[in-house]
């Protein structure tokens, strides 16, 4: 029990050691700049305590993208090791490290903040509602997700990396084979974050119910909003099953219990049976969201109303039960037996129909429009046909028979890439380049976005594509280095190379972010992409009670109607209300300080430590369960200051007469 | 809605009665009778559902108030998922190779 | 939000945001039929996996069980009480109800206690094979929600007592209920697919 010191900090390791170097420079630098712009207050006040969704959502957004440099650097490092045969970049502990932090990173800490953050910032926007049902929980969600995504991260400076696998599977995850407390990073900091999900996924299924405008019926919701809400179904019909899983893996390895150990009775399939139970669902968790993305941006872009809008929302519903359907097809091989494998070799190509007839559906919605070719819609395009491919081997691997020869290979490897990043990564770029407008005010750079947009998908093809071919030709994934003798070599070379031009689009992107924050346009209007969904009937940036007037909804795509017909554009100051908002606290970021330190804890198995920092979060619900805060007004005349600021400028459609 | 103006809560005596029944008919079943396990296990396990659903029903009024119907969704879907959690783990874990 | 009142209807469902509360809470639930679920499929794959341990006859002691069980249905029954009399506005019958239920709980608990005591007294703990490994941990995952309901139902009397029966109280008041009706819900289970059919074999 307790720390020992002296294994404390990673030694030994030059990589490591430049990296524990800069973060501790960042740190300083961090602080030094706060103290020295005196901005400690304004990150406390506007910032660490708030609990508007857009700024929440915003939060997320930069949360994954540090993610997804950190998970990108991880990817960069693998492919640098593989790129020629017998390479001694990395050890082979360093790779089975590294490949595991890639995985649990980018899933859980880059595509599901990502897609939450659009989701917070969009989704009350897009059911003209003011916030989400539980503002303060809201909060609570991203810093527990905050929370669980720094544990994690610290482990490859202090303690040492999870190296089982982002599956984890046992015995190999086992104390018995994984003495070493790295693991516990893996089912502690996974718990917590996971929480915050769930919280998520019921805050959102309560307001998508019950918050939407007047007139917005279920079937008037735009597709996004619908996505939202089926993905927030899935969160909680899977999440419980993860937490389940991790708890009983934190008891295995803490307190000797025999749920996945190979003695005392235990079952190690056991925990893939779990994580996949979780793991399937997880995977349309984090792809509805972005099918609903691209569904706002290719009706936008094409000027259309989404094509089959009806058999869109039978699809994703029928995803929401078959999804729980098909866990099975990631463990074929444990030989469950004919009758097994060959249902789920069933349901996988079933699930395949929906995701088909959303296909049709977009290229429908495309057919005969008037297609702008603006950054967002390139994404959506290029996602078509790299989907495809993903959606296409997918239902090769379905088949149980077959699998036994794909099973570990880098063909999986490909397979599963080639779903996520078009699938996740693309969407969530297009979605950041259609919305950002109303979380910053201007538009990112479209020649930036042009070159972010081609570097990233020629690279991704050119990282990807030999994948299946090495694959094919039987080379096994999570293997650290090759023989000269394999023939492998020219593919591998290929493929590290693409992974360069992926990691430029990705600097390109970066660098995007930075000159468009400095120097892009602002006097933008409310409505830059003619857009047809009520986000876009407010003001860019979005006010913070985001609609004066609660909009008033008659059909599907409903501002483009507004627009077109003129009506509910205008505000009266008669029609101008005192404003009801929740206040801001800083108990969730607490909450998420207490959970990180008993987490910390418990990942080195002071359980006592644990305990006593657990009374701290006991101590904080009491505190909650006494609150009786009940936000307060903003003023008539804030409103209509507000209000005037924006609306009768120039190529405004919205009109303020008094 | 309840009546909230009545005096005496009958349903909930009602439903009281009955889950001491159920409870005891159920433990009668499994632990005094000599019939094979499969049926006792079907005669104790649908008891156990019936007297799950007098609580929804009875106790907690699922169906009552504006989201009634979205309350009976909400659980039918997680019953959905709980019966595929439960029945799918015992059968792709002890069928084949899987069961050693 | 706090908008949006109706008085027609019963006090916890009067305001917009108690409407919004009490669905989340039931979505809440639905996610932990899925937690129970999971444990009970856990302990259905690993329960005849003795590794030489003790089996369910070693351990078993039906008569507590039921007790436990009577106690149990009990509270959930007084649980109901408490919000029927909540309806008809009793602040102070409805507080009566509450620490019943509470007591019964507490007696619960106390002999799921002792229970986990005499196992581990007799050689069963948690560590000794899969089998007990999950009895154990879907057992303690059931007794800890029911010792966070009591502490929580404290909190909730506390607010009562002070504030009086308002919209905010009763809604709080009405949740609980739910969570306390769902626990009985899960024990039916434990109780027919644990020690019942843990008898049969």
């Amino acid at each position: 029990m307790g720390i020992k010191w002296d294994e404390f900090f990673i030694t030994g390791d030059p990589l490591i050691l430049g990296a524990q170097i800069s973060i501790a420079l960042t740190m300083i630098g961090i602080v030094f700049g706060l103290t020295y712009l005196k901005k400690w207050n304004w990150l406390w006040t506007e910032w660490i305590t708030t609990v508007d969704h857009k700024r929440i959502g915003i939060m997320y957004i930069i949360s994954a993208v540090l993610m997804f440099f950190r998970g990108g650097v991880d990817g960069l490092l693998m492919k640098a090791q593989t790129s020629r045969p017998e390479m001694e970049f990395l050890s082979s502990q360093h790779y089975n490290e590294i490949f595991t932090t890639h995985g649990v990173i980018m899933i859980l800490f880059m595509a599901m903040p990502f897609l939450i953050g659009l989701m917070n910032v969009v989704v009350p926007l897009q059911i003209g509602a003011r916030d989400v049902a539980f503002p303060q929980l809201n909060a609570l969600s991203f810093w527990l997700f905050f929370s669980g995504a720094m544990l994690f991260n610290i482990s490859f400076v202090i303690g040492g990396s999870p190296d089982a696998g982002w599956t984890s599977y046992f015995p190999l995850a086992g104390k018995e084979f994984s003495p070493s407390i790295a693991n516990n990073y893996y089912a502690i900091a996974l718990q917590i974050a996971g929480i915050g999900t769930l919280m998520t996924g019921i805050n959102f299924i309560v307001t998508i119910l019950k918050m939407r405008t007047k007139g917005m019926t279920l079937m008037r919701m735009p597709m996004f909003t619908w996505t939202t809400l089926i993905t927030s179904v899935i969160i909680i019909a899977a999440f419980p099953i993860f937490t389940v899983a991790l708890a009983l893996m934190t008891f295995d390895r803490l307190f000797g219990t025999h749920f996945f150990t190979v003695s005392g009775g235990g079952m190690d399939m056991l925990w893939a049976n779990l994580f996949w139970l979780w793991g399937h669902p997880e995977v349309y968790i984090v792809a509805l969201p972005a099918f609903g993305i691209f569904s706002e941006v290719i009706a936008t872009f094409s000027r259309k109303s989404l094509f089959g809008y009806k058999s869109m929302v039978y699809a994703i519903v029928g995803i929401a039960l078959l999804s729980m359907l098909v866990w099975v097809h990631h463990f074929y091989t444990m030989g469950s037996g004919p009758a097994v494998n060959s249902f789920f070799s069933i349901t996988t190509m079933l699930i395949a129909v929906p995701t088909g007839i959303k296909m049709f559906n977009w290229l429908f919605t495309m057919r005969k429009g008037r297609i702008k070719m603006t950054t967002a819609m390139l994404w959506s395009l290029a996602f078509v046909p790299c989907f495809t491919i993903g959606g296409v081997t997918g239902v090769m691997l379905a088949m149980g028979a077959a699998d036994y020869q794909y099973h570990n290979t880098l063909f999986l490897v490909a397979h599963f890439h080639y779903v996520l990043i078009p699938g996740v990564v693309f969407a969530v770029f297009a979605g950041l380049y259609y919305w950002w407008p109303k979380m910053f005010g201007h538009l990112l750079n479209e020649k930036l976005g042009k070159w972010h947009f081609w570097l990233f998908v020629i690279g991704f093809n050119v990282t990807f594509m030999p994948m299946f071919f090495l694959g094919l030709s039987g080379a096994a994934r999570r293997t650290y280095t090759f023989s000269a003798e394999s023939g492998f070599a020219p593919l591998f070379l290929l493929s590290a190379m693409g992974s360069i031009v992926l990691a430029a689009g990705f600097a390109v992107f970066c660098y995007n972010i930075y000159w468009s924050l400095r120097y892009a346009d602002r006097n933008i209007s409310s409505d830059p992409w003619d857009a047809r969904t009520l986000e876009w009937a407010t003001a860019t940036p979005v006010q913070h009670y985001n609609f004066a007037k609660l909009p008033e909804v008659k059909s599907l795509d409903a501002f483009w109607f507004m627009k077109k017909n003129n009506e509910g554009l205008t505000l009266k100051d008669s029609e101008i209300e005192e404003i009801h908002m929740p206040s801001n606290s800083g108990q969730p970021f607490i909450m998420c300080v207490l959970f990180g330190i008993s987490g910390f804890f418990l990942v080195f198995e002071w359980s006592i430590a644990a305990a006593v920092a657990a009374l701290g979060i006991f101590a904080g619900l009491i505190y909650r369960s006494f609150d009786y805060n009940d936000g307060y007004h903003i003023p008539v005349d804030e409103v209509r200051e507000t209000e005037l600021s924006w609306r009768n400028k120039k190529g405004e459609a919205h009109k303020h007469v008094s | 809605m309840e009546k909230s103006a009545k005096g005496f809560p009958t349903s909930h005596v009602i439903g009281f009665l009955f889950s001491l029944i159920l409870t005891f008919v159920a433990a009668g079943v499994a632990l005094k009778t000599s019939l094979s396990f499969t049926v006792i296990m079907w005669i104790i396990g649908s008891l156990a559902v019936i007297q799950a659903g007098l609580q929804l029903f009875m106790f907690m009024h699922m169906t009552e108030g504006e989201d009634g119907k979205t309350n009976i969704i909400n659980i039918a879907y997680a019953v959905f998922v709980a019966v595929v959690i439960v029945l799918g783990t015992i059968w792709v874990l002890t069928s084949g190779h899987a069961a050693h | 939000m706090s908008a949006n009142v109706n008085t027609s209807l019963p006090l916890e469902y009067q305001s917009g945001q108690s409407r919004m509360n009490i669905l989340g809470f039931w979505i809440f639930l639905g996610a932990e039929i899925a937690l129970f679920a999971t444990l009970f499929g856990v302990y259905a794959v690993l329960s005849g996996r003795y590794a030489g341990g003790p089996t369910h006859q070693d351990i078993i002691m039906i008569r507590e069980v039921m007790i436990q069980t009577i106690l149990l249905l009990t509270s959930s029954f007084t649980c109901g009480l408490a919000i029927f009399e909540m309806r008809r506005g009793n602040k102070n019958e409805l507080i009566m109800w509450l620490v019943i239920t509470l007591l019964l709980g507490a007696g619960f608990l106390y002999m799921e206690i002792n229970e986990f005591i005499h196992y581990v007294h007799i050689g069963a703990s948690m560590q000794t094979s899969a089998f007990l490994s999950s009895l154990f941990v879907l057992l303690g995952t059931h007794g800890a929600h029911v010792t966070f309901g009591i502490g929580w139902a404290i909190l909730v009397i506390i607010q009562l007592i002070k504030r009086g029966l308002t919209s905010v109280t009763a809604r709080k008041v009405f949740i609980i209920g739910l969570y306390w009706h769902f626990l009985d819900v899960v024990w039916i289970f434990i109780f027919t697919f644990v020690y019942l059919k843990g008898l049969v074999l």
